[in-house]
């Protein structure tokens, strides 16, 4: 692995909350092979997992005749993830959470993945699919970034 | 999948003296979570204690979904004038719950011993 060949590992997940962690594992295990230092394999794992939530509960809403998939890429620098699923896609970024609303009922305790997903890995972005279909959030995080 | 949350309570003291309820986690934390973290929290007797400690030693994962209902502790403990106090987790997570905000509501030590010291 000290090449550092690019490489492509794809996980099919079902819409089934539980599965990120599958996905986690997979990542997990890519990134050490590529090099990644413990505390940005946790960063990843992290943001992964909210990914891949995201894509069973809003992106497939929960529905198990669908899947989500998880493809990683491992190149040179980077390690590329790009989870899909068959929603439409999101059409305008969650205000960044605010501890003190939420605190005082004033805004949902939940809505912190994309947050955390965006605060943890290089780049996040979020692509609507055609035809409502085959949205994804890519996301990638670089070797040589100090954590 | 989702590894079941267990939760149980233990009494001690602080080295002040005062009663301190300690609500030890295991397993996961997620949306699943929520009848052992916030259920294991209202079932302590309410008025006698004021002093929490949530112990995270044994728990591996923890989600955006699983830190909400952490955050759901915070506000019933504030409202019921409680301070909560957490260890145990990794340095990952202290990473995540500084993000989120939660370090303004509830004091992070990595042991019991140092939680207990700073209550």
């Amino acid at each position: 692995m000290s090449e550092r060949k690019s490489a492509t590992v794809e996980v099919r997940l079902p819409t089934r909350l539980g599965y990120e962690k599958v996905a986690m594992s997979a990542a997990s295990s890519v990134a050490k092979l590529m090099g990644f230092p413990e505390d940005r394999v946790e960063d990843l794992k992290t943001a992964v997992a909210e990914a891949c939530i995201n894509a069973i509960e809003h992106g497939n809403c929960l529905n198990e005749k669908l899947s989500v998939g998880v493809v990683l890429s491992a190149g040179s620098d980077a390690l590329e993830v790009k989870v899909i699923d068959d929603g439409t896609g999101i059409t305008s970024q969650p205000a960044k959470p605010n501890i003190d609303r939420k605190m005082h009922g004033e805004e949902d305790v939940r809505g912190m993945g994309m947050f955390l997903i965006q605060a943890l890995v290089d780049e996040a972005e979020w692509v609507a699919g055609k035809d409502g279909k085959s949205s994804y959030v890519r996301l990638v995080i670089r070797l040589d970034k100090e954590s | 999948m989702q590894s079941e949350t267990k939760a149980h309570v233990d009494q001690i003291t602080s080295p002040g003296g005062q009663p301190v309820s300690v609500l030890r986690f295991e397993g996961d934390i997620s949306s699943t979570s929520k009848e052992a973290v916030l259920g294991t929290y209202q079932a302590l007797p309410k008025g006698d204690v004021k002093l929490i400690l949530l112990d995270f030693t044994k728990v591996d994962y923890i989600n955006s979904s699983g830190i909400a209902v952490c955050i759901q502790l915070l506000i019933e403990a504030a409202n019921s004038g409680q301070k909560v106090s957490a260890f145990g987790l990794s340095p990952h997570f202290v990473k995540v719950f500084t993000m989120v905000g939660i370090t303004k509501y509830a004091k992070l030590l990595p042991t019991q011993a140092e939680a207990l010291a700073g209550l």
